[in-house]
């Protein structure tokens, strides 16, 4: 029998027994103190592990119907597109053709990438234009549609007019439109993924985007050290360590926010792509800084890692997010321990915690 | 209230999150009816899945997959395009209240029961789910008990699913109630991402999102949804979510006045992370024993801090590749030549 008093208010005194085991998650979670967690005042070591119960293991959410491929493939590519066009922009205004030319055109070739993946992804593909019917700011995929819509042609007139050698003034002019723009084609696709259920990907809206801010410039500083000759590359060295680093610093605090969500991004399949995303953007980076102004191959090889580097975040992101909505321990533990955190509050106030 | 008062009510209020008294007049119905919704009071759930199956039924949704999958009996498994309703059936070592399982039937007279006829008065009845038993048996047994509760699209206040289509496929309704207009849908399949409780879903077959419309087609013809008629138990009650809401504070009242102690609702707070459900439930125990998420929050509640933060990012990398440039200077003498070699 159950030695707890429920209220109204909430439960008074022991906890229900969990005498029925129910789902194979039943007790086997582990209480991870979240360091510096905000407002949670409350001593986590006075609760030894968390109690964590499952309907038949079954998951609470419905897992995306999203593929692998198409989405995460889409991910790298935009960010490959929007952050191509800023180091595009960057090449033609500090007179370095070659690589303003090659990464336009590569920016155009990722766009296409990836507005094809967008719609083979859809159910019902040959309704794509209907994500043009409304603007709707509360979904970042209506406002990252909308978004494509004036970054394609820019980014594809300025891609055109640098290949065809005809109308310098406007292809100019696209360039630097479609440069100013891709930090937002490159960044709003950390808001589309955040703004879900996926405990893995809403945990972390704050740290998101600048993991994909940084995954984008690793992705697009790896294909200007491709394709640049030596005399060019180096913004795109500069760019390497930059995004290395930011995208790199970001997964670390976005493991530290999502508390025992984290394990997803550090076990299995996506376990496994986070770490070879890191050993390879380090190797890119490092690489390119120190070899890539002496040697064409160094440079190249540098540039592939950095581009490889980036689809491992991309899939890696993905897979963690599957894997926490496919697991019930992640959606119910950190909603759990919000819930024992408020009961423990003295005036238990329905505060929770805002962003900040 | 006019149209222009309400309007500029609008104006500076948080329509993502937080308690949102008239949601219908919010999403531009004037003159709409009360927001209506289900009361699931799961203590008198048989488990006869008759919601299921006129769910099915009324709205003619196919088939998907005859599985047996040895969770009691629940052959379900969850809600998706294809289960609008979802009956769970929990088993445990424990019992009902002060109702014990192991108790002496052997004096009652079944036949005689069966020819009263289904009318009993609560207060003849032999058993019910909150009879007072006198003592634990002398074994120490304590029986089981089996929870049995109908799940079903929640209606939020505010709805992930409705605030991320990018298609406006989704739409409120003047009862308050949210619903796929499946003639729009493309089928992206962000509104599965989104949905806090793991209702809507893809549907393989056709490639477009569905869900409980709540009857929508019923409740335009003054009828209660298919799932609430057919209940015998009057486990499912549809109505006013004002009056639902006051029956259920009653009910959970009663039950615990009768020794039920572990009777609570669920869903039923507009001052939850999803504004309160349209549809919300009794339950008696924890949420997620019933595969319900214990604190459910509208994604969207962060939105405006998710922009915020992705434009930080934006301007970071925009500064981030201007200052490198920068340093790194231009290209002298390469400047006039800018078609390149």
């Amino acid at each position: 029998m159950s030695e707890s008093d429920v209220t109204r208010d909430g439960i008074r005194g022991a906890r229900p027994d969990r005498d029925a085991l129910v789902g194979k998650g039943m007790g086997n979670g582990e209480r991870r103190g979240r360091k510096g967690g905000k407002g949670r005042k409350g001593d986590q070591s006075m609760v030894p592990r968390a109690e964590f119960t499952s309907y038949y293991g079954r998951p609470v959410l419905n897992p995306p119907t999203w593929s692998a491929r198409d989405v995460a493939g889409y991910l790298f590519l935009g960010g490959l597109a929007g952050a191509g066009s800023v180091l595009a922009a960057g090449a033609e205004l500090t007179g370095r053709p070659v690589m303003a030319r090659a990464l336009k055109v590569s920016s155009v070739a990722a766009l296409a990438g990836s507005t094809a993946a967008l719609i083979h992804d859809l159910g019902r593909p040959e309704r794509f234009v209907n994500m043009l019917r409304v603007f709707k700011p509360t979904s970042p995929m209506s406002v990252g549609s909308w978004l494509l819509m004036v970054y394609g042609p820019m980014a594809g007139a300025a891609a055109a007019s640098d290949v065809a050698r005809r109308l310098p003034r406007a292809g100019r002019a696209a360039t630097v439109g479609a440069g100013l723009l891709g930090p937002a084609v490159a960044s709003y696709t950390a808001v589309l993924a955040a703004n879900t259920a996926i405990p893995a990907w809403h945990d972390g809206y704050r740290e998101m985007p600048f993991v994909f801010i940084g995954s984008a410039a690793t992705a697009a500083s790896g294909m200007a050290l491709l394709v640049s000759p030596v005399a060019e590359n180096a913004p795109a060295r500069g760019v390497a360590v930059l995004g290395t680093a930011l995208e790199n610093a970001a997964v670390k605090a976005m493991e530290r926010r999502v508390g025992v969500v984290a394990e997803t991004y550090r076990e299995g399949r996506a376990g496994r792509l986070m770490r070879a995303a890191e050993a390879l953007s380090a190797a890119g980076a490092l690489g390119g800084a120190l070899l890539g102004r002496r040697s064409r191959t160094a440079a190249a090889l540098s540039g592939a890692a950095l581009l490889a580097a980036s689809v491992c975040t991309r899939f890696g992101v993905f897979h963690a997010g599957i894997r926490s909505a496919e697991d019930p321990k992640y959606t119910v533990l950190p909603q759990r321990e919000r819930l024992d955190a408020q009961r423990q509050r003295p005036d238990a106030q329905r505060d929770r915690p805002q962003d900040g | 209230m006019t149209d222009t008062s309400r309007r500029s009510s609008l104006i500076g209020r948080n329509l993502l999150a937080g308690a949102e008294p008239d949601v219908a007049g919010d999403a531009g119905h004037d003159g709409h009816p009360p927001r209506v919704g289900f009361f699931t009071d799961t203590s008198v759930c048989i488990g006869c899945k008759a919601c299921e199956v006129a769910c099915k039924e009324w709205n003619a949704i196919p088939e998907d997959g005859l599985d047996f999958t040895g969770m009691s009996f629940d052959n379900t498994q969850g809600l998706d395009a294809s289960s609008w309703r979802h009956v769970a059936f929990i088993e445990q070592s424990k019992p009902l209240g002060r109702a014990e399982a192991a108790v002496d039937h052997s004096d009652v007279d079944v036949l005689a029961l069966a020819a009263r006829g289904s009318g009993t008065p609560v207060a003849e009845a032999a058993i019910t789910p909150t009879s007072p038993a006198s003592s634990p048996s002398a074994d120490g047994q304590t029986g089981l008990r089996w929870l049995m509760a109908s799940d079903v699209c929640k209606h939020c206040t505010h709805a992930a699913c409705l605030d991320v289509c990018p298609t406006g496929s989704l739409f409120r309704t003047e009862f308050g109630t949210v619903v796929v207009q499946d003639d729009i849908c493309n089928g992206c399949g962000y509104c599965v991402a989104a949905c806090p409780y793991g209702v809507i879903d893809v549907r393989p077959q056709d490639g477009g999102a569905h869900k409980c419309t709540l009857c929508y087609d019923r409740l335009g013809a003054g009828q209660e949804p298919a799932c609430a008629k057919a209940c015998p138990t009057d486990s499912i009650q549809f109505g006013p979510l004002d009056e639902l809401r006051e029956r259920a504070a009653a009910r959970v009242e009663e039950l615990h006045r009768v020794g039920v102690a572990d009777a609570r609702l669920y869903g039923h707070d507009p001052e939850d992370g999803v504004g309160g459900d349209g549809a919300f439930f009794l339950l008696l125990d924890e949420p997620e024993v019933y595969g319900l998420p214990p604190d459910p929050v509208v994604t969207t509640r962060d939105l405006p801090s998710m922009w915020r933060h992705a434009g930080a990012a934006a301007l970071t990398l925009l500064g981030g590749v201007a200052a490198v440039f920068a340093a790194h200077g231009g290209m002298s003498g390469r400047r006039t030549g800018r078609w390149g070699r």
